[in-house]
């Protein structure tokens, strides 16, 4: 590998690679063909094999396979890429804006002491540097920022690179930890699924999302009833779940549910990249918020700089009067 | 058990966000500052701690912003000492501000440090991985909820992943855990408990301890070129009118559609 080359980090969750590994690669092919390196994806797994088929986009696979990848924890894991990265001396490093990536890039970062960039939604060769655009301020702000020297470790924002899963003749390589992995101080124990029994909001054609806006608990009566009276449920951006308002299977978002109902009514919602992350491929997207630079209107067909809790009564009464 | 949380002062997003002459940071000048969400939860996690078997909780926090409100009210929701490090110019970043933390958690010698996950001001990364770093001390994110044990000298924690799945990890202390959200949100303390304790709480108060910025003749790791606000609303069609006009147009919208039968 060539100090012009760029790394991409396969993020896998429970033994499935995340969708946010092909828009990896086709960030990193980007910037591999303005550099004039090569890409190579790096699979830390007890059986990397199996996903080497959808990593066709990369010009190298490299499987770390080892018994204490098997559940996440992040000594080893990291204790891997540091090893990879070290060795591969890459210009770039690119890491999924994910629950791992949170955890990895920055330690990375830390161990090697390079420079980080979060929040990454686009990244180019500029002379000898980087210029990566960032999103900051829960999408309220973007920077330009010049990244001079390697590896630049970038954690990437799900949803800013359309995915590249080519099929491609990626040589594959098999390696070995220079030194076993350590399990350390932090263990994996066990997968705690979602109980049973809620509304499954992935299911739903109609959903009405409700955010801050919605004030206090009480006012979801409101919500519950436009939710009603358009055959759908009722859902919500992280804010309200960690209010205890709803519970997390209600929740939109990077780590909440991924959805894509025919109508999504986003109403308070201010629509920071992780929660666009859920919801941006509904088929039509309403939004209404009293701010006029809610990143949510980015991604709305429709919006609406009225009140909430004036607005949802009112749709109520308007769409109880068309079904007479 | 022994906890330090860290808490920072964000611009509160509800303002509208200026940038300065520069054209390269923030105007802090024209913004109002609240605390850091998830540091908040951090705060929360820590006093569930102390209530379910039993921690002493010292909170650790820059001065700037309306720092001292922050920390009045920490005291008030139960934490038991308040360090404050002085500050010669505006919050460093977050990989900068670390070691600046470091040096003051490190003073209290504990066996857990509690840190929000993420700041929505922070473009190179989060503070609490770097705080571990800085540290030398165990780290995993995303955390939402902690309990003590299964055995002495460890916490057993729920990590967050997409699908409202959670991963159980068992953590041997000392470590840093990034905290996403607390196991139930943060208490609400009424105006006279905080009044109270602003007459009774004493601020240790330190200054910064390490130097926020690199060593002299070392260039910083990223250069901001410029900052810019996006774009917004370039794709939504925007409807304008009262509530009910609003409410009146998007029913028409729906039933064209085919949405509302």
């Amino acid at each position: 590998m060539s100090a012009q080359d760029v790394l991409v980090l396969a993020d896998i969750q429970r033994g499935a690679l995340a969708d946010m590994t092909l828009e990896l690669l086709a960030a990193a092919r980007g910037l591999a063909a303005e550099t004039g390196g090569q890409v190579l994806a790096l699979v830390l797994s007890p059986d990397g094999a199996s996903y080497a088929p959808s990593l066709g986009a990369a010009d190298r696979i490299v499987l770390i396979d080892d018994p204490r990848l098997a559940g996440y924890s992040p000594e080893p894991f990291l204790a891997a890429l540091h090893e990879v990265v070290a060795a591969e001396g890459p210009r770039a490093v690119l890491i999924g804006a994910t629950s791992i990536g949170w955890d990895l890039g920055p330690l990375l970062a830390a161990r090697l002491a390079a420079p980080l960039v979060t929040g990454c939604k686009a990244v180019q060769a500029d002379g000898d540097a980087l210029r990566v655009t960032t999103s900051f301020c829960a999408g309220k702000m973007m920077a330009e920022v010049q990244v001079k020297a390697s590896p630049a470790v970038l954690v990437v924002l799900p949803g800013s690179f359309r995915p590249d899963g080519q099929a491609g003749k990626a040589v594959v390589q098999q390696r070995k930890p220079a030194a076993p992995l350590a399990a350390g101080a932090v263990a994996f124990d066990d997968w705690i699924l979602p109980e049973a029994g809620d509304v499954d909001i992935t299911q739903q054609d109609v959903l009405v999302a409700v955010g801050r806006g919605i004030q206090q608990k009480d006012n979801l009566e409101l919500a519950e009833e436009l939710a009603q009276a358009l055959g759908g449920a009722v859902c919500a951006s992280r804010p309200v779940v960690d209010q205890g308002w709803l519970p997390p299977t209600r929740q939109v978002g990077k780590s909440g549910m991924t959805v894509k109902p025919k109508l999504y009514l986003a109403l308070g919602i201010s629509g920071a990249p992780e929660h666009q992350e859920g919801m941006k491929d509904a088929e039509v997207i309403i939004a209404v918020n009293t701010d006029p630079k809610a990143p949510i209107f980015d991604v709305a067909h429709f919006g609406a700089e009225v009140d909430v809790l004036d607005f949802l009564p009112a749709l109520t009464g308007a769409i109880q009067a068309r079904k007479g | 058990m022994n906890i330090a949380v860290v808490i920072r002062q964000v611009p509160d997003l509800i303002e509208p966000l200026e940038i300065d002459s520069s054209g390269t940071a923030l105007d802090l000048g024209s913004a109002s500052f609240i605390v850091n969400e998830s540091d908040d939860h951090a705060l929360e996690q820590a006093i569930l701690l102390k209530e379910a078997g039993g921690a002493t909780v010292s909170v650790v926090a820059m001065d700037f912003g309306d720092v001292d409100n922050t920390l009045y009210t920490a005291a008030a929701k139960g934490a038991d000492g308040i360090v404050k490090i002085s500050l010669d110019d505006g919050p460093p970043s977050p990989r900068a501000a670390a070691a600046v933390y470091a040096a003051a958690v490190k003073s209290l010698a504990p066996d857990l440090v509690l840190v929000g996950v993420q700041a929505h001001d922070e473009m190179d990364g989060g503070l609490s991985p770097f705080l571990a770093a800085a540290l030398g001390l165990p780290y995993v994110g995303v955390i939402r909820g902690v309990k003590a044990g299964p055995q002495p000298g460890m916490i057993t924690v729920c990590k967050e992943f997409p699908g409202a799945v959670m991963a159980r990890l068992q953590v041997k202390l000392p470590a840093v855990l990034g905290i996403l959200g607390a196991d139930q949100p943060p208490r609400y303390v009424p105006v006279s408990r905080i009044r109270a304790a602003m007459k009774t709480t004493q601020f240790v108060e330190q200054a910064a301890a390490a130097s926020p910025g690199p060593p002299a003749g070392v260039p910083p790791l990223l250069s901001i070129c410029r900052l810019y606000p996006p774009a917004t609303g370039s794709r939504a069609e925007m409807l304008s009118g009262s509530e009910t006009e609003v409410a009146a147009r998007i029913a028409e919208i729906l039933v064209q559609k085919g949405l509302v039968k």
